[in-house]
């Protein structure tokens, strides 16, 4: 698991300021708050838009078009399933299957007791080895039903 | 002297283990008071075989395979006193699977140290730029348009007659822009080549730099390859601190320098001008061609963007290579390509070959079929947006022309596999769910069209109105292949179609082959 910073308006100021004299800084800086918060917060938007001169609309615009940038906390792991063709043909709809009814959450969704965050992922280039999941940027491959219970196991610890 | 002990840092080997076999390597060396030196090198791309682990001898490199970490201290007895061991592989150049292939662009791959300039150049890294920095423009151009090449991203477009395009325009700046959003399944060829020679990128983009007068390249890599954006920086700064980037490159007048940039999880971002749309801070909405990019490419100017394996096929071929690399191949399709088997298969991995060898031979010889053991009955070629080939279709060569003359596409050359227990109209209808999922929204066919696709294969399944249904479908996969502004809307009709076409028999309330396999 990451831990993260809680928000702070002076501390996203400064990663802000770190970023902004690149040339096209929206996603550096978006990508630079996740890491430091663990999730895009909302006051955090217009102060992009400040710092790049643009509208806060093009700001919510962009957060809101990727699929990796999170408007509020993740659970404390995030584990993420290849759900792309490679993993398919290989058993990966049967073991998504299996993590859904282990944590109780559809893909997409979080554990009540915010412990796990199961999301679906297209492709971790790991198409040989497939099945394939990352739990919180770790990378496991070849999976079967008891790789991917230990995996469950450990995000809920 | 040391032992010199080779452990993959490759993403796939690490998602097996390479990393604890590296530390298990650490610990088993020590308690045997035995000084090894761990390099951890690229993989070599069979990756059934991984983690697969090298060991240097007088010989050459023996390897073993796969490793799991509880195999490590009777494989490191085994290695120190060259003894039998039931994991032992022999000598890595000689195993037949590497043996077999043309490697040409994944020549170092595995081989060499990936965060090492000189072991790069130990291995003939550089002497592309080298050449290139005593010749004019135009011979580069002359070279590059010679050796064939055509991008390797999927397209196929001409590489020496884009750069040639982007060299004549007057600007003043202009970019290099590197396509490393390689998100469709099947293929990692991009991101093995980034982890394992990451060098062999930054020579060929800056091969072109000095070749069309661009003095920034930027690295675009997808959010879900944290290895290969960690590889590449490491690589960067070590080719700036050897002189390789910045200003004067190599002694020379030019100057050039990179920057890494990382994707966000949208597909569509792979689609070259959603792709600057993104790198410039925007969404990643696709723009109307033309103005082409070469003319108004990133921040409005000139700029050449090229996939990962385009740009790495360029040092071989400037090291003098041009007409050598031209000589693989057939027809339009020159070269070799490095062609990643995957899905359910028994050797999996990445296969550098020329153009021209069969699906056939690459799904049952390479290949040899699927890790199940159970008959193969399709394989999609070519990613998300490509095409379900049935087993009639086997002998189709791997060649761009001769894909497209049977509705398919080579695309990136990901080759997935499936077995007998595929449901095809469940592919079909994920074609179309991650179509919606994906698109960028920008033209109606792609955006409305995908949904109401999914929809409508739903009620085929459900029995509704299924020779009616079957027609919407087709109906719509032509609007959409016809209507929509990028390959994402435009290609998604290739699995749906070729499902329908080749499969048509699962395309009913209960799919038979479900009904065989169980």
């Amino acid at each position: 698991m990451s831990v993260y910073e809680p928000w702070d308006a002076g501390r996203g100021a400064e990663i802000i300021s770190e970023h902004s004299h690149l040339e096209g800084a929206t996603l550096v800086i978006l990508h630079a708050l996740q890491e430091a918060f663990g999730y895009v917060p909302e006051p955090a938007i217009p102060m992009v838009a400040e710092a790049l001169s643009l509208t806060r609309a093009e700001v919510h615009g962009v957060f809101t078009f990727y699929h990796d940038f999170r408007h509020k906390p993740a659970g404390k792991h995030v584990l993420k399933i290849c759900r792309a063709e490679a993993c398919q043909a290989a058993g990966g709809d049967a073991l998504a299957a299996r993590a859904e009814a282990r944590l109780g959450v559809a893909i997409g969704n979080t554990t009540a007791d915010e412990r796990v965050t199961l999301e679906p992922i297209y492709c971790l280039g790991l198409c040989a080895t497939a099945p394939s999941a990352m739990l919180d940027g770790r990378l496991v491959g070849r999976l079967d039903e008891a790789r991917i219970d230990a995996l469950i196991a450990e995000a809920q610890r | 002297m040391k032992m010199r002990i080779f452990v993959p840092r490759d993403a796939a080997a690490i998602s097996v283990g390479a990393d604890e076999v590296a530390l298990a390597f650490e610990q088993a060396a020590e308690k045997r008071e035995l000084p090894i030196n761990i390099i951890r090198n690229g993989s070599r791309g069979l990756l059934w075989l991984e983690p697969m682990v090298e060991v240097a001898t007088v010989k050459g490199r023996v390897a073993y395979g796969p490793v799991s970490p509880a195999d490590v201290p009777s494989l490191l007895d085994a290695m120190a006193s060259n003894g039998p061991h039931p994991l032992r592989l022999g000598l890595a150049d000689e195993i037949p699977w590497l043996k077999r292939q043309t490697r040409l662009t994944f020549a170092r791959c595995g081989i060499t140290d990936p965060r090492s300039v000189e072991d790069y150049r130990a291995h003939d890294g550089y002497k592309g730029l080298e050449r290139a920095l005593t010749l004019t423009s135009d011979a580069i151009l002359a070279d590059v348009t010679a050796s064939g090449l055509r991008g390797r991203g999927g397209a196929g477009f001409p590489t020496g007659i884009k750069w040639k395009t982007v060299a004549q325009a007057t600007a003043d700046r202009k970019f290099i822009v590197c396509n490393a959003d390689e998100g469709d399944s099947g293929t990692f060829a991009d991101r093995m080549i980034m982890e394992g020679d990451p060098f062999v990128v930054i020579e060929g983009m800056t091969i072109a730099g000095i070749t069309v007068g661009a003095t920034k390249g930027y690295i675009y890599i997808r959010s879900e390859y944290p290895h290969a954006v960690e590889a590449m920086n490491a690589a960067i700064v070590a080719a700036r601190r050897a002189g390789y980037l910045g200003q004067r490159i190599g002694g020379s007048a030019h100057s050039f320098d990179l920057e890494v940039r990382v994707g966000a999880g949208a597909y569509v971002c792979g689609e070259e001008t959603s792709l600057l749309e993104s790198l410039e801070g925007r969404r990643g909405l696709v723009r109307a061609k033309p103005p082409l990019p070469a003319h108004k490419g990133l921040f409005g100017k000139p700029s050449v963007i090229n996939n990962v394996l385009s740009f790495a096929a360029i040092p071989f071929i400037l090291a003098g290579g041009a007409k050598a690399y031209a000589d693989f191949g057939m027809g339009r399709s020159r070269g070799t390509m490095p062609i990643q088997l995957a899905g359910n298969v028994k050797y999996g991995g990445l296969f550098e070959t020329a153009f021209g060898i069969t699906l056939g031979e690459l799904v049952d010889e390479v290949a040899g079929g699927t890790f199940t053991g159970r008959p193969v009955r399709a394989v999609q070629v070519g990613g998300p947006l490509g095409a379900y080939f049935p087993r009639a279709l086997f002998d189709t060569p791997f060649d761009y022309e001769a894909f497209a003359a049977r509705d398919g596409l080579i695309g990136h050359a990901g080759i997935v596999i499936f077995d007998d227990t595929v449901d095809m109209l469940k592919q079909a209808r994920f074609a179309m769910e991650f179509c919606a999922i994906e698109s960028c929204g920008k033209c109606t066919p792609c955006r409305i069209g995908s949904t109401r696709g999914v929809e409508t294969i739903d009620k085929i399944r459900a029995g509704e109105r299924v020779e009616q249904n079957l027609a919407i479908v087709e109906d719509l996969c032509n609007t959409m292949k016809f209507g929509s502004l990028c390959a994402l809307g435009g290609f998604t009709p290739y699995p749906v179609v070729s499902a329908l076409k080749h499969f048509r028999e699962d395309f009913s309330p209960a799919p038979k082959s479900l009904q065989a396999a169980e």
